[in-house]
């Protein structure tokens, strides 16, 4: 049903005005309202404040319970009113979507309260405007790592039938798990500590022997320096291993930061076995020796800090991107200036612009080293400037990276902007599906509204009570509104599967001679197809309407009834089924000849009970009949 | 001397400039003359629209009061400026066919109500169009059909004309469709209409053989009259 827009439904059923002239088949009769109700004033007691408003607001939303008959469970006799014992804050927000269609989250309000305000009135968090989308979905995600924080603290019971190799992943991932893990992530601090201060210390200067200057250690204990960085290689390229192999994606281990972290701390060493004593790289490896620096971020695994520092850098890039191009944009307006201002006075260190970057960096950041001066008066001041706005460009985004930090380290998580992406389309995904349900719905109470009319054939009461109680009135007439379109185009609304298995079949069966797809591919009309409760009260069509139907496919979903002449048969049991005597089945289907290839059942007794409608009651592979007879009784009930 | 002091205005000048540029992207200070935009928008969304009394729509109409009331509450409330434009017109009209296309038939909806041709329906529009559809005599409303589908309203129904309003009601059909939609459809249903209403065989349907073969035609009389009871 058409969410918020019921009280255009009427205009829209009244344009249909429109259609009726060209149709070709006669229209289905209208849904009655049982009873005329003037529009009445409903009282919404809610913990005692009461609430009202008008009864059609309310049925805007039929799939919520205030706008369907489940608001009825909560109705108080005495006080004539509905009670409902919730929180009647938050209450507020609900009705004013009733109101105006927008439902508004408003920030006082808790978050989980919330929610579950909204489940119990059967309404989707998804519909929240855009005005409050963003807040809510911020405060569900706080909460929601809150809660997950909660839950890893008491995770850490080992569960049953996990084999060894996630063992060991929880054992790496998770130090406290068992003791075993504590002691690996021990070690393999200790040695990352080792590893680190061994570089370090390599190069100091050990004390030499008299006639030489002074080496460093590392040249002095070579032996000795060696061999602590293959163990701490061995160490490292172990875990590496085991790691790799515990993974549960190594694809995706491969490509995490961490592991490249590790390959990248470890290549050198290997790299130097390789091309030792080759004397014209030796410079390169001399650089390779560079690299083993990075085994001080191996430590981000030991410590949380670290990581916070990498995804706070990583969240602000953007501040970050911004601070660097205004530097550099300021740098090289200075760096200009003052190669031109100073580029009058003798012996200037400033040779050229480039030289003069050097400067500007270093007046900018309020360093002054002092090792290059301006000396002319124009200089000065541009100096001076330099440095005054060097001090605004640097001190703006500072802060933005700072309250990052400080909001990364108490959530201790961050949802980066892929994340925010997948939201949104998962939030339009559900959206998108709770509005197909109001399609879908269409189709439901057709298929829903043939079986009530198959299975239960007696009075006409009881019919119409049949119909009236699955579906509001507002969807009975959006029904009425959409059957009268499909007469009018003598098409049918089909949901995709069924839409997707006609097109398969109608290849499959267009080349089977006896079908009986002739002549007459025009003016399609739908009486193949029609159901009980059609059209007119009086019947007395005249005019003989030429039915020919494209049809080579075969009907899966429908309740097909062919009839004859006669309006009025009664003679079998099974005729009950496709028509009463009675005025309001009658079909008025005369003269017609209908020409199917599929199913059919041209004798009574093969028709299996009523009760098994929507069995697949025939045999998908019986050979295509033609019927041409417009007397026979055919009904076809095949599956739903 | 006086070479390096013209430089150094040049160069501050520029430098001042430049400043100011870097400045303006702190949003430390708009352009001036930027303002106007933002308020030219404004403008457009306060225009307000009262119908005119109860009294004098009850004249106009064939409604009863407590009919025009809800038909203003409904009205009101999904357009509170007071007047529809053709795309909240389009979007509250989709609404009800989720699975096809409606928004040219909705246009054509749309400059049918319209009849003073000023882009906008106001309510009083709306009650007139709704009070011809639903209280209006058998032949007002097949007026009010032709005047629907003449959609230059030039008095007469082209086959253009015709193929264009049928294209867009089997539009709202959408693509899942039993049968399979096929691409002739709407051209072989405006023959078909062509040969029931044109009696001439002149190409063109005028209001005289429009009215003249739907009062013929008992179906076309029966829904006609199907949507009473609809307020």
């Amino acid at each position: 049903m058409a969410t918020g827009v019921a009280a255009w439904l009427p205009f829209a059923r009244a344009a249909a005005i429109g259609w009726m002239p060209v149709a070709n088949c006669p229209m289905p009769p209208a849904p009655r309202e049982h009873s005329k109700k003037q529009d009445e004033l409903i009282i919404l007691n809610v913990s005692g404040r009461r609430f009202q408003t008008w009864r059609t607001t309310l049925d805007r939303y039929p799939d919520t319970l205030l706008g369907s008959t489940e608001k009825e469970f909560f109705y108080n006799e005495e006080t004539k009113e509905y009670f409902f014992d919730r929180d009647p804050d938050a209450f507020r927000s609900v009705l004013n979507f009733y109101r105006t269609g927008k439902l508004h989250y408003p920030r006082y309000e808790c978050i989980s309260a919330f929610d579950e305000e909204l489940a119990f009135f059967g309404i989707i968090p998804e519909i929240i405007g855009d005005c409050c989308y963003e807040e809510y979905k911020d405060r569900k995600r706080e909460n929601a790592e809150r809660l997950m924080d909660d839950q890893e603290e008491n995770k850490d019971s080992k569960l049953p039938n996990m084999n060894f190799r996630e063992t060991m992943w929880r054992a790496f991932e998770n130090p406290h798990t068992s003791t075993m893990a504590l002691v690996f992530y021990y070690v393999t601090g200790f040695f990352i500590a080792v590893s680190v201060i061994t570089n370090v210390v390599e190069t100091v200067p050990c004390g030499s022997t008299p006639n030489q200057k002074d080496v460093p250690c590392g040249e002095r204990y070579t032996v000795a320096f060696f061999c602590m960085d293959t163990a701490c290689v061995m160490i490292f390229t172990v875990e590496y291993l085991l790691r790799l192999f515990a993974a549960p994606s190594r694809y995706r281990f491969m490509r995490s930061v961490m592991s490249i972290i590790d390959v990248v701390a470890i290549l050198p060493y290997y790299i130097g076995l390789v091309m030792t004593n080759n004397e014209d790289v030796s410079g390169a490896f001399v650089t390779l020796r560079v690299f083993r620096v990075f085994r001080i971020f191996k430590f981000s695994r030991h410590s949380q800090g670290l990581r916070i520092l990498g995804y706070t850098l990583k969240s602000c890039a953007s501040e970050l991107g911004f601070l660097l191009f205004s530097l550099t944009m300021a740098i090289i307006i200075f760096a200009t200036v003052m190669f031109y201002a100073e580029k009058g006075s003798s012996s200037s260190k400033f040779t050229s612009i480039p030289a003069s970057f050097w400067y500007t960096i270093v007046t900018m950041t309020t360093l002054g080293y002092g090792d290059m001066v301006p000396k002319t008066i124009a200089g000065k001041i541009f100096g001076s400037i330099c440095s005054l706005s060097g001090v605004l460009v640097i001190a703006l985004p500072v802060p933005v990276i700072v309250s990052n930090f400080s909001r990364i380290y108490h959530q201790n998580q961050r949802a980066d902007k892929r994340r925010a992406q997948k939201v949104q389309k998962a939030r339009l995904a559900r959206i998108r599906i709770a509005k197909k349900g109001s399609s879908n719905a269409y189709l439901q109470s057709k298929r829903n509204g043939l079986l009530n009319e198959l299975l239960d054939l007696t009075g006409s009461e009881e019919e119409e009570q049949h119909m009236n109680k699955t579906s509001s009135l507002l969807e009975s007439q959006h029904h009425h509104l959409l059957h009268c379109l499909e007469k009018t185009t003598a098409h049918e609304f089909v949901d995709e599967q069924l839409f997707e298995q006609n097109c398969i079949e109608g290849a499959q069966f267009s080349r089977s001679p006896s079908l009986s797809s002739q002549e007459g591919f025009t003016g399609t009309c739908c009486t193949h197809r029609s159901r009980k409760r059609i059209p007119l009260p009086n019947a007395s069509l005249s005019t003989t309407h030429t039915h020919t139907h494209t049809q080579g496919l075969q009907e899966l979903s429908a309740i097909h009834i062919q009839c004859g002449d006669q309006p009025s048969l009664s003679t079998s049991s099974r005729s009950s089924l496709n028509m009463k005597s009675s005025e309001r089945s009658r079909i008025n289907c005369r003269g017609q000849q209908i020409t199917t290839a599929v199913i059919s059942l041209p004798s009574p007794t093969n028709f299996p009970p009523d009760g098994d409608g929507h069995s697949p009651a025939n045999p998908i592979p019986a050979p295509p009949t033609i019927n041409t007879t417009t007397s026979s009784n055919i009904v076809k009930v095949s599956a739903l | 001397m006086m070479n390096l002091d013209g430089l150094e205005m040049i160069a501050v000048l520029v430098v001042m400039g430049l400043f100011i540029k870097v400045l303006e992207q702190f949003g430390l200070f708009e352009p001036v003359g930027g303002e106007d935009s933002i308020e030219d928008d404004f403008e457009l969304s306060t225009v307000c629209h009262r119908p005119e009394g109860l009294e004098k729509l009850q004249e106009q109409t064939k409604f009863t009061k407590k009919e025009l009331q809800v038909l203003y509450r409904g009205f009101k409330n999904e357009c509170p400026s007071g007047v529809v434009n053709e795309d909240t017109f389009k979007v509250i009209y989709s609404q009800f066919f989720p699975q096809g296309d409606s928004s040219t038939y909705a246009h054509f909806l749309f400059e049918a109500f319209d009849t003073n041709k000023n882009g906008s329906v106001s309510f009083e529009d709306f009650v007139i169009g709704l009070s011809i559809i639903l209280r209006g005599t058998i032949n007002d409303r097949l007026n009010w059909a032709f005047n629907l589908y003449d959609l230059n309203k030039d008095g007469c129904i082209t086959k253009e004309e015709m193929l264009d309003i049928m294209k867009s009601i089997y539009d709202m059909m959408g693509k899942y469709t039993y049968p399979c939609m096929q691409e002739d459809a709407p051209r072989e249903h405006v023959e078909t209409f062509f040969q029931k209403m044109d009696r001439n065989n002149d190409g063109v349907v005028t209001i005289d053989e429009f009215i003249e073969s739907c009062q013929k035609d008992e179906n076309i009389m029966q829904s006609m009259q199907l949507f009473d009871n609809v307020i």
